[in-house]
């Protein structure tokens, strides 16, 4: 077959090379059909708050980012103070868009991968109630000057009540459907979102007791601080992308994934060594050493789930990356797994001492911060959205073009920050520690590229020598660029939302016949087979181990 | 047991190790730490926050100056808090034993404030540098807290810790600039910041 084919309902791109099996059977199609249904509502209530909350965010996010290099912007108002902005971005990029983005994506896969329609869908709508609510509440406190004051961790104890409940119908529910599961196998990604579900309670309810409710004191409040700070990202938003990841790859490309026991040995290498990484945020700080020692050693064995899981999707991957070139999900998704191992390989050095010493405090830490939270989990959210919508709603994507802009704002716009930070935050970690001298002045002194080779090249271990203001002055240049790279970022996520808007209120006029890819398929390429979902296996493609 | 089962032992455990190591073992190693008695002055360090201090804190949290600030002064050889002259010595658990919510802070978009107390004990120059940074450290991206403050008509005599504010920041003939409690508090609270003394372990 040579042309893409749209079987509904609802079908994106499936990009399958011709040797692949038999459409399945109706009965298969139906049930998917099913499924789908059930999960609509929920899964676009889900969606919906976590783009809504990913605009604030996002404006949030660039308010703060502004407010660094001009600090007189609206200074007279209290709420707007960068000390009250910052915690607001961080936690609604963490609860708002990525927490709902994910929980909206694991419904959706766990029914799928489980084979069984969602029960009662109208709880999980009431589940974003309580969800958003708190939010809400949350954002409103940090604003009024009500923050808790421990990073990650801001939102009130009544916030995180609500978030609790929340969590709980959503996890009890994903539980249950794992539970009635309808096939023997249960596949990588569903380790991986069962481990997320006990795992994110254990922590939100450990930190809020013993650090809101009954607090311990002094610096082990800080020791569990990071091991939450830690874990949330590397036991909950991580576990929930490589999942998405583990699923939309094999999927899209219609191939099943590489090995087996790569993945086996990625998934518990992560679950017994992330876990210990947390102290590695307290390097050489009042804490007793053989913590950060322990730390240290879990991140570097952090680098064998990481490399397995990417030479797992690699292989996988290989003799189909020329799809990238059609299909968005594909895109999204491959960027964002490329990132996750450069995001975790840069982490393993980041927890040594030498490494971490000079650029802790500096802003090439909040670099990498946008490496790992944007460029792998964010961009595979993405991905994941692209895949799943069309299916819940049977309309394909309004406009290629959108998507393109979509993408090429938010890569381009990602990949400029995370450079323009993890250089600028080089400098200021250099100055502030072992330069004999500033960028700036040296530049002053030698010319722009005279500069450049003095403060690199002639590099002179004076300890603390370049004045304060000097190190403050040379980061400005690098902060205003990053507000470039987040109005970037911000146009992008326009078009995602005006994409979601259209497709959900079927706005517009309507795209017929086909997936939205970036380009047609040429009528003579191999992976001439696209479908939806309704027509291939299970698992993705059938199987797990190497076909 | 079948494979679910398996799974869940297998999540669970791995996690509790970490739990144990991480979370609850500190605490039971540092619960027990007490500040010590200065045998010549009497003085406790770190001394238990007076109510002024306590609400100094909690502007200090409201307005997120943890996010620019970090307060500990780090050991280690390939950094220069100490050369920097942020602290006479490395930072110590002890010196944290009352402090609830921790302000070790992850940036230093700004100084070390470990030991602002020692450092610049003068309240006068924390008013002003609140108010606007421009005015004792020009070039700082510090934001400026107005709202901290009141300007107000003078009444009578001229109100003892009004700002002495000139060139572009002074104010009109007959008004004055006075910290709100909240910015008193919070001086308070930054003056207490020192951690001078030797620990004795
Ligand atoms: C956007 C980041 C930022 C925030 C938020 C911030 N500061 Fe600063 N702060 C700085 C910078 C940069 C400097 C260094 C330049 C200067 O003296 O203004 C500084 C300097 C200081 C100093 C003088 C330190 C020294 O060694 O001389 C004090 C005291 C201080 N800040 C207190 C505070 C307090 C209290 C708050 C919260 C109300 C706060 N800062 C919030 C960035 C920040
Ligand atoms: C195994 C892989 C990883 C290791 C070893 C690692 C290591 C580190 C280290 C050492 C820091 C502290 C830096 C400092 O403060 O000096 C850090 C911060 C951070 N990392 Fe990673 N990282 C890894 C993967 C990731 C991933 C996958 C993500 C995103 C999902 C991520 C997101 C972050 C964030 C957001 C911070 C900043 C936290 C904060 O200060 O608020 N990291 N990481
Ligand atoms: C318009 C785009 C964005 C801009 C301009 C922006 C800007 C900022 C700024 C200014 C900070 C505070 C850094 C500091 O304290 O110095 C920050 C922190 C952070 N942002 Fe963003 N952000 C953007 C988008 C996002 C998105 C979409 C995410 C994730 C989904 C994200 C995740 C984070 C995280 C995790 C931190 C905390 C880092 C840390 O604690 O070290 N940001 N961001």
């Amino acid at each position: 077959m040579s042309s893409i084919e749209s079987t509904s309902p609802g079908g994106a791109a499936v990009l399958v090379r011709p040797a692949t099996p038999e459409p399945p059977p109706p009965e298969i199609v139906s049930e998917r059909a099913r499924i789908d249904e059930s999960c609509a509502v929920p899964c676009l209530v889900w969606f919906a708050s976590s783009l809504f909350w990913l605009l604030v965010a996002t404006v949030f996010g660039l308010v703060a980012s502004l407010k660094l290099h001009i600090p007189g912007m609206h200074a007279e108002q209290a709420w707007l103070t960068f000390g009250r902005i910052r915690p607001v971005h961080l936690n609604l990029v963490a609860y708002g868009w990525g927490a709902m983005a994910a929980i909206g994506v694991m419904l959706w896969l766990m029914a799928r991968l489980s084979r069984v329609p969602l029960r009662w869908p109208a709880a999980l709508v009431f589940a974003a109630g309580f969800w958003n609510l708190g939010l809400l509440l949350g954002t409103i406190a940090i604003l009024a000057g009500d923050s808790q004051g421990i990073e990650w961790l801001e939102f009130p104890t009544y916030v995180a009540f609500l978030l609790f409940v929340g969590f709980a119908i959503t996890a009890v529910w994903a539980l249950m459907t794992f539970a009635q599961r309808r096939v023997e196998h249960v596949y990588v990604s569903q380790w991986y979102m069962f481990g997320a579900l006990f795992w994110f309670p254990w922590l939100y309810a450990t930190v809020q007791v013993l650090l809101l409710l009954v607090p311990v004191k002094g610096v082990p409040q800080a020791a569990i601080n990071w091991w939450f700070g830690h874990n949330v990202l590397g036991l909950w938003f991580t576990p929930i992308g490589l999942a998405t990841a583990y699923y939309l790859i094999p999927k899209v490309i219609g191939r099943p994934i590489y090995s087996y026991y790569l993945s086996i040995m990625g998934f518990w290498t992560l679950a017994a060594f992330y876990n210990w990484a947390g102290i590695h945020h307290l390097i050489s700080g009042p804490v007793p050493a053989w913590l950060v020692t322990v730390s240290t050693v879990g991140s570097m064995m952090m680098i064998i789930p990481v490399a397995t899981v990417a030479v797992n999707h690699h292989m996988t991957m290989r003799g189909s990356f020329h799809l990238l070139r059609y299909s968005p999900t594909l895109r999204f998704v491959v960027f964002g797994s490329m990132a996750y191992t450069i995001v975790s390989l840069q982490g393993a050095f980041m927890a040594l001492r030498v490494y971490n010493e000079p650029f802790h405090f500096t802003h090439h830490t909040i670099g990498h911060a946008h490496l790992g939270v944007y460029a792998f989990f964010t961009m595979i959210m993405f991905g994941a959205i692209y895949y799943i919508v069309p299916r819940l709603t049977g309309r394909e994507w309004a406009s290629s073009r959108l998507i393109k802009i979509h993408f090429w704002t938010t890569a381009v716009g990602i990949t400029l920050m995370f450079l323009v930070l993890s250089i600028g935050g080089m400098i200021q970690g250099f100055e502030m520690n072992q330069a004999s001298a500033s960028l700036g002045s040296l530049m002053d002194e030698h010319g722009f590229f005279g500069g450049v080779y003095e403060f690199f090249g002639g590099f002179e271990v004076q300890n603390g020598a370049v004045p304060f203001l000097d190190i403050v002055a040379g980061t400005i240049p690098w902060l205003v660029l990053r507000s470039l790279t987040g109005v970037l970022i911000l146009v992008g996520h326009v078009a995602f939302v005006i994409l979601v808007v259209r497709n959900v209120h079927a706005w517009g006029k309507q795209r017929r016949g086909g997936p939205t890819l970036f380009h047609e398929l040429p009528a003579t390429a191999t992976p001439a087979l696209a479908t939806t979902t309704a027509t291939t296996t299970q698992t993705p493609a059938g199987g797990e181990e190497r076909a | 047991m079948n494979y679910a089962s398996w799974l869940f032992l297998g999540v669970f455990l791995t996690f509790a190790a970490s739990w144990v190591a991480l979370v609850f073992i500190p605490n039971e190693q540092l619960k027990g730490l007490q500040s010590q008695r200065d045998e010549i002055t009497g003085e406790l360090h770190p001394a238990p926050f007076s109510g002024e201090e306590e609400r100094g804190m909690r502007v200090y949290v409201a307005n997120g100056c943890v996010y620019c600030h970090s307060q500990q002064v780090r050991g280690g050889d390939w950094n220069a808090d100490l050369e920097r002259g942020w602290g006479s010595r490395r930072s110590h658990p002890k010196d944290y034993i009352y402090d609830v919510p921790q302000q070790l802070g992850t940036m230093r978009t700004g100084p070390d404030l470990s030991n602002i107390g020692v450092r610049q004990p003068s309240a006068e120059w924390h008013y002003r540098h609140l108010y606007d940074p421009e005015i004792t450290s020009p070039g700082s991206n510090m934001p400026p807290h107005p709202f901290l403050f009141e300007k107000r008509k003078i009444t009578g005599a001229r109100a003892p810790d009004a700002l002495k504010l000139e060139g572009e920041w002074a104010v009109e003939q007959g008004w004055e600039v006075v910290p709100k409690p909240g910015a008193r508090d919070l001086v308070k609270y930054l003056q207490r910041l020192d951690q001078s003394y030797e620990i004795e372990d």
